[in-house]
């Protein structure tokens, strides 16, 4: 009787996180946190390793027996091809600047989400395993053993970042905390442990194409219900063409922007801009999706994946390749394609045959951004815009991670936006352009079974549209991502509900005037031009 | 013996005792986050820091008022919002309220020192202490139940068009 606790004892109740070091920490897997594991006949398509099914809410993950061989191997090997991450490995100094600069960070609190301490998550094991200090000396260096839990915490911490670089701008050494999760998500890909929600969209590309796994057929006709929605705006019946040999230009676009909302106002905004201009493009069946999710998964699937798109220019003919809205995709091509598939040797240095601005920047890759198309085109006054039927709107803009931070990619959808709309607002500087918050889903978190992370990491990214609502009254968000477009809306829904999400090249088919077309009462989404815009937030 | 007068000792010591709440708030997150939440003074690169303390000061000047759900509620919201996404559970979440009591209390006593407390007073601030925490709870589940809301508007809005074209004739959404 006597170990019985007293009533004031009783209603003490401590609200304190327990004070353990990180690495005895292990991780609680809660449901609306982690991502679902990945079929196994979506690893079958692909020859990945130990397909099986399995939960990360499960204890056991199934591993294969010598799991940890297999691990430290290819650690080895990832270190000795590649110098970044050797690198990376070595020379933190801790200094903290990254610490706080991360969304994730921000949103839970949890520090194993400031990026120094997401990398300590694979040196610690490096430390362990590769160096002498670290196999003499242990945890006084902060080694340690590579155990199970420390696979599971992997899963969870190198699926809690959505590779958007934002940490290693602040980094003094350059440290690029995005390529430390990409090995990370690769080593725990030699055991077969990947989210479904990355590696059936890999799956799908491999076999039909693209994510989505829209075949032939289907995706023709996702299209032509596009030119049927135009024409019932605009009174213009555009006429895309498919996988037709000898066209200028070979158009790829993310496959969001075919079939999903609100991406697909985006797809038929570069369906009338191409028809307006009379642009010799065609659309490809096979190369029907510009977004990659093999980066998230590998550097062979991704090269895999992109391939594609070469491939499909060089069947066709094409001088050269344009593409559309999407953020990781410009990331690969821009940083990878050219050492993974290129130099796109059978294509031409692209030119724009309106305007004969050369894109030097593409000269290599043979790829060009939408967002430069456009704005040249508007800068050699080649189209006429008419900004006031976006008066409905008062926008800002999201610079998506990916065009910002491994682009550069700031002036060139401002200059649009300012030329399709009358009202746009920034965010605070400390949000956007290179600063910019990710959306918090990139990097292939965009699932729904988490949607709780979601929104935590979503979180500095909302806050600021939050305050220029307030402020300017803001009721869209314009961004040049398919992944922006798909989870966007259920971030604004969670913490700035009344601001809808659009990307640039819908706000450019509402603007766009089209010869011979009818007068335009409605945007590309068949609400009034004209009306409650001014009126919702006062 | 002269009675501490409740409701002027609240309004002078009014960010004593908000500070002292937001301190022990920040204590129920790992510490390097507690840290990073204190010091860092910028709302946009510390927004949940911010949000949490102008939070906290508009739900105390509402409990000075009295207690209207409707001017309460948009406080609460602003902290309530995130907990309810969140590392805590249910109880957790809304236990930031509770914490205001021991604040008071402590803060109460140490002012008080010869002088008879208010009791009286101080049992009335404690049930609307008590009913804001009921109304935090309808806060949290509001927020949660918009969350899986808009977990299956996402879901139908990625096949919509596809169902659409498929001609299913299904109507599934609003």
């Amino acid at each position: 009787m006597a170990s019985l606790p007293k009533p004031e004892e009783l209603v003490k109740i401590d609200y304190n996180p327990p004070r353990r070091g990180w690495m005895d920490n292990p991780v609680e897997f809660r449901r609306g946190t982690w991502l679902y594991a990945a079929k196994p006949r979506h690893l079958e398509a692909l020859g990945l390793p130990n397909p099986r099914e399995w939960s990360p809410e499960e204890e056991d993950w199934k591993l294969p027996p010598e799991w940890r061989e297999i691990v430290l191997e290819g650690f080895k090997e990832r270190l000795e091809r590649f110098r970044s991450l050797k690198l990376f490995m070595d020379i933190c100094s801790r200094c903290g600047a990254c610490a706080d600069k991360c969304h994730f960070f921000i949103g839970t609190g949890d520090p194993r989400n400031m990026p120094v301490l997401r990398a300590e998550l694979l040196r610690s094991i490096y430390r362990r395993y590769f160096t002498l200090s670290g196999r003499m000396t242990g945890k006084l260096v902060g080694a340690r053993d590579l155990t199970e839990e420390v696979i599971k915490e992997w899963f969870y911490y190198f699926y809690q970042c959505t590779e958007c670089r934002r940490c290693s701008l602040f980094c003094p050494f350059g440290i690029d905390t995005a390529e430390i999760t990409m090995m990370g998500r690769e080593l725990l890909g030699l055991l077969g442990i990947y989210p479904d929600w990355i590696i059936a969209p890999v799956a799908n590309c491999y076999r039909v194409g693209n994510h989505v796994g829209i075949e032939p057929h289907a995706f023709r006709d996702m299209v032509d219900f596009c030119v049927d929605e135009i024409e019932n705006v605009t009174g213009i019946r555009v006429e895309p063409t498919f996988n037709r040999k000898g066209a200028e230009i070979l158009f790829i676009a993310p496959s969001g922007d075919v079939f999903a909302d609100p991406g697909i106002y985006t797809f038929m905004g570069y369906l009338m801009l191409f028809h307006e201009i009379g642009l010799d493009y065609t659309l490809s069946t096979y190369a029907s999706e510009g977004g990659n999710f093999g980066l998230f998964t590998s550097h062979e699937v991704m090269k895999r994946l992109n391939a594609k798109m070469y491939d499909e220019a060089r069947r066709l003919g094409v001088k050269w390749i344009l593409g559309g809205e999407c953020g990781h995709m410009w990331r690969v091509i821009h940083q990878y394609m050219d050492t993974m598939n290129g130099p796109a040797d059978s294509l031409e240095e692209p030119v724009s045959p309106l305007t004969g601005t050369k894109f030097e920047n593409a000269r290599s890759t043979k790829m060009v951004h939408i967002c430069e198309f456009t704005a040249d085109l508007i800068r050699h006054g080649k189209i006429q815009l008419d900004p006031s039927r976006n008066d409905v709107f008062k926008v800002t803009f999201h610079d998506s991670c990916n065009p910002a931070r491994a682009m550069g990619f700031f002036e060139e959808p401002r200059y649009i936006l300012r030329k399709v709309c009358n009202r746009f607002y920034e965010m605070p500087e400390n949000t956007i352009r290179e600063q910019t918050f990710c959306c918090g889903s990139g990097g292939g978190l965009n699932a729904d079974e988490n949607m709780e992370m979601r929104m935590r990491g979503g979180f500095p990214r909302a806050n600021a549209v939050g305050y220029v609502r307030e402020k300017y009254g803001v009721n869209l968000l314009a961004c040049i991502c398919a992944i922006d477009r798909a989870v966007l809306p259920a971030l604004m829904d969670y913490w700035v509900p009344g601001v809808g999400v659009a990307g640039l090249h819908e706000l450019v088919g509402n603007a766009l005037v089209m010869k011979g077309e009818a007068e335009r009462t409605t945007t590309l989404r068949g609400e009034p031009l004209k009306g409650s815009g001014d009126d919702e937030n006062t | 013996m002269v009675t501490v007068k409740l409701h002027n000792f609240l309004s002078g010591k009014k960010d004593a005792i908000i500070n002292k709440w937001y301190e022990g708030v920040l204590k129920t997150y790992p510490a390097e986050a507690a840290r990073f939440l204190r010091e860092e003074k910028d709302r946009f690169a510390n927004p949940v820091g911010y949000a949490l303390y102008e939070g906290m000061k508009g739900i105390y000047e509402e409990l000075l008022r009295g207690l209207e759900p409707d001017r309460v509620d948009p406080w609460l919201d602003r902290i309530i919002r995130i907990q309810a996404v969140q590392e805590f559970r249910p109880s957790q979440a809304v236990a930031f309220v509770f914490l205001l009591k021991q604040v008071v209390r402590e803060e109460l006593a140490a002012a008080a020192a010869e002088r008879e407390l208010p009791w009286g007073e101080l049992l009335e601030f404690e049930a609307r202490v008590d009913e804001l925490a009921g109304l935090a709870f309808d806060g949290y589940m509001k927020c949660r139940e918009e969350l899986f809301a808009i977990r299956i508007k996402e879901i139908k809005n990625r096949t919509s068009r596809l169902l659409q074209r498929a001609n299913l004739g299904v109507t599934i959404f609003e």
